[in-house]
């Protein structure tokens, strides 16, 4: 019976796929992975909370050598979450080039499956896309 | 004459570098060696002089490259320290050779920074498990199921400084990759003039912008290349420089600061390291303990180990107006006859970027400026320099240079 696990533990697939902070209940500060305690405030009580499904480009780069099984050139971008978090990850759903990504331009998430074990367990990524109508 | 000299200050009054480049036929701690004695040799010292050595090495640091030196040039029974600190590893050992003479254990010591990194490739790529049963089972504080990198975005150095690049250029107008290209080509006909430079080849823009790309805006020509090398360092306290001859007080080179910090939170910082906040910091600290600011600078040498890299450091280091790099290269302000001069050595891009020596050799270079003993690529009149390093972790070190006027 197939089955889907997420390639990471702050990615939840569910209702829909969103991605799940690890927010400090001293400062606000947002991890994703856990932490024993807080990098900017040295607090030790975290929350989990639904991060922001939506954000902009801060940055990216795009990348001609990839590891064996990694499809490249592929498009590394910083996303600012519209809720203050920052997360990395590929931009996928456009053409790996400059004229297609550009610094501003606003990211929906969504989730693809990267492999498949030999109990027919799937991984899922996460990635963004452009929005539509993307400025 | 030697009453100019403050007890406390501390000196360089001897430096040294191997050609940076390939040297299959050697090791590290040969090369190391080489560079030590050389630097000892410039000083007018031998090893029985020394009160304590610090080497660093990345790669070669669990073979303890500190005694296999001492193996080289002499074992007189001193501590000896090795350093590893990502690409500030060279300017960490010289400073823990710093710190010793200032806290009075020492009078005299030794750094050397040394490295072979051989043809390694240029990623040091991930994979996928290998071999037997494979079963996604989450790993880590992230709970992984599998290696994430071009998965999630990149991890690897030349995607994170280029991203670093494009992160300023999404903040800051007039940047992009026309100005990146700049910096290349600034810095590669830079090093045409350095015998110690691994490349001293010029390229034209369009050669830069047409070559391979690695990570966008970056292509092959504005990534430092790998390669084998080292460089030393004598330090003396000012209080023993008094009682050595005059003619080494009259090239030795004054410490100003010697400035060491990691990355403090930032937003940024929790998908890639951030190497702007720690650059500002240690800069700041350096201009305050020097006395010295950026306007009074002769020469940099900066961690331009990626074009883009090079850029923010203008900025980092306050030698541009707050927002300001873009400009600044536009106008040749970094140019070998431009306002600073930065990177007269050819660079990291050019002159190559072993990664425990670059940091010694930093400062090798900017000494050389400072003595007037720099050949054809000499900043006339230089008095004051700085050496910037910094290692993704993120680990910053700065060094601000005198000429000694003594
Ligand atoms: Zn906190």
């Amino acid at each position: 019976m197939a089955t889907h696990i997420p390639i990471v533990n702050y990615l939840d697939l569910d209702d829909p796929a969103h991605l799940v902070a690890t927010t400090c209940d001293e400062c606000g500060a947002k991890f994703f992975g856990e932490r024993l305690a807080c990098a900017r405030c040295g607090g030790r009580g975290f929350h989990h909370e639904r991060s922001a499904r939506t954000g902009t480009v801060g940055s990216f780069s795009i990348i001609h050598r990839a590891p064996a099984g990694v499809e490249a050139p592929y498009v590394s971008a910083i996303v600012d979450l519209d809720d203050g978090a920052v997360v990395k990850a590929n931009i996928v759903g456009c053409p790996a080039d400059p004229e297609s990504v550009r610094l501003g331009m606003t990211v929906e998430l969504t989730t693809y499956e990267v492999g498949t074990d030999d109990d027919g367990t799937a991984a899922v990524a996460f990635g963004f896309v452009p929005s539509k109508g993307a400025s | 004459m030697s009453s100019n000299i403050d007890d406390h200050d501390i000196w360089i009054i001897g430096v040294s570098m191997t050609r940076f480049g390939r040297y299959p036929d050697k090791d590290a701690f040969l090369l190391g060696a080489e560079a030590a004695l050389d630097a000892l040799d410039d000083a007018d010292l031998t090893i029985h002089d020394i009160d304590i050595l610090a080497a660093g090495s990345v790669n070669q640091i669990r073979a303890y490259p500190a005694q296999r030196i001492q193996k080289h040039i002499g074992q007189t029974g001193i501590p000896a320290v090795n350093v590893i600190n990502a690409c500030a590893t060279g300017a960490t050992a010289v400073r823990t050779v710093h710190q010793a003479i200032k806290a009075g254990e020492a009078s005299i010591g030794l750094a050397v920074g040394t490295e072979q990194m051989g043809k390694q490739g240029m990623l040091g790529a991930g994979r996928f498990g290998a071999g037997g049963e494979r079963r996604f089972v989450p790993e880590g504080p992230q709970g992984a199921v599998m290696q994430t990198e071009g998965i999630l975005g990149t991890g690897l150095m030349p995607g994170t400084f280029a991203q670093a690049g494009m992160r300023y250029a999404a903040q800051h107008d007039g940047v992009g990759p026309e100005q990146f290209i700049k910096i290349a080509v600034k810095n590669h006909e830079n090093s045409v003039r350095n015998p110690l430079a691994q490349y001293q080849k010029a390229f034209t823009a369009e050669q830069i912008r047409d070559a391979e790309m690695i990570a966008y805006p970056n292509t092959t020509l504005m990534c430092c290349p790998t390669g084998d090398g080292a460089s030393g360092a004598v330090l003396v306290s000012g209080e023993r420089l008094r009682s050595l001859p005059v003619e080494t007080q009259r090239r030795a080179v004054k410490i100003s600061a010697s400035v060491l910090t990691s990355d403090p939170w930032a937003p940024d910082g929790l998908v890639q390291p951030d190497i702007n906040t720690l650059t500002r910091n240690a800069a700041r600290q350096a201009y305050e303990v020097a006395g010295v600011g950026p306007a009074d600078l002769d020469l940099v040498e900066l961690h331009d180990c990626f074009a883009t890299a090079e850029l923010i450091h203008y900025d980092n280091l306050e030698l541009c107006e707050p927002g300001g790099a873009g400009d600044f290269i536009d106008r040749g302000a970094p140019k070998r006859d431009g306002e600073t001069p930065v990177n007269v050595s050819g660079g990291l891009l050019s002159k190559g970027h072993p990664l425990g020596a670059t940091g010694v050799a930093n400062i090798f270079e900017v000494s050389t400026h400072l003595r007037g003993e720099a050949g054809d690529r000499q900043v006339e009149g230089a008095t004051v320099g700085l050496t910037h390093v910094i290692g993704l972790g993120s680990a910053c070190s700065i060094h601000i240079l005198e000429k000694g006027n003594l």
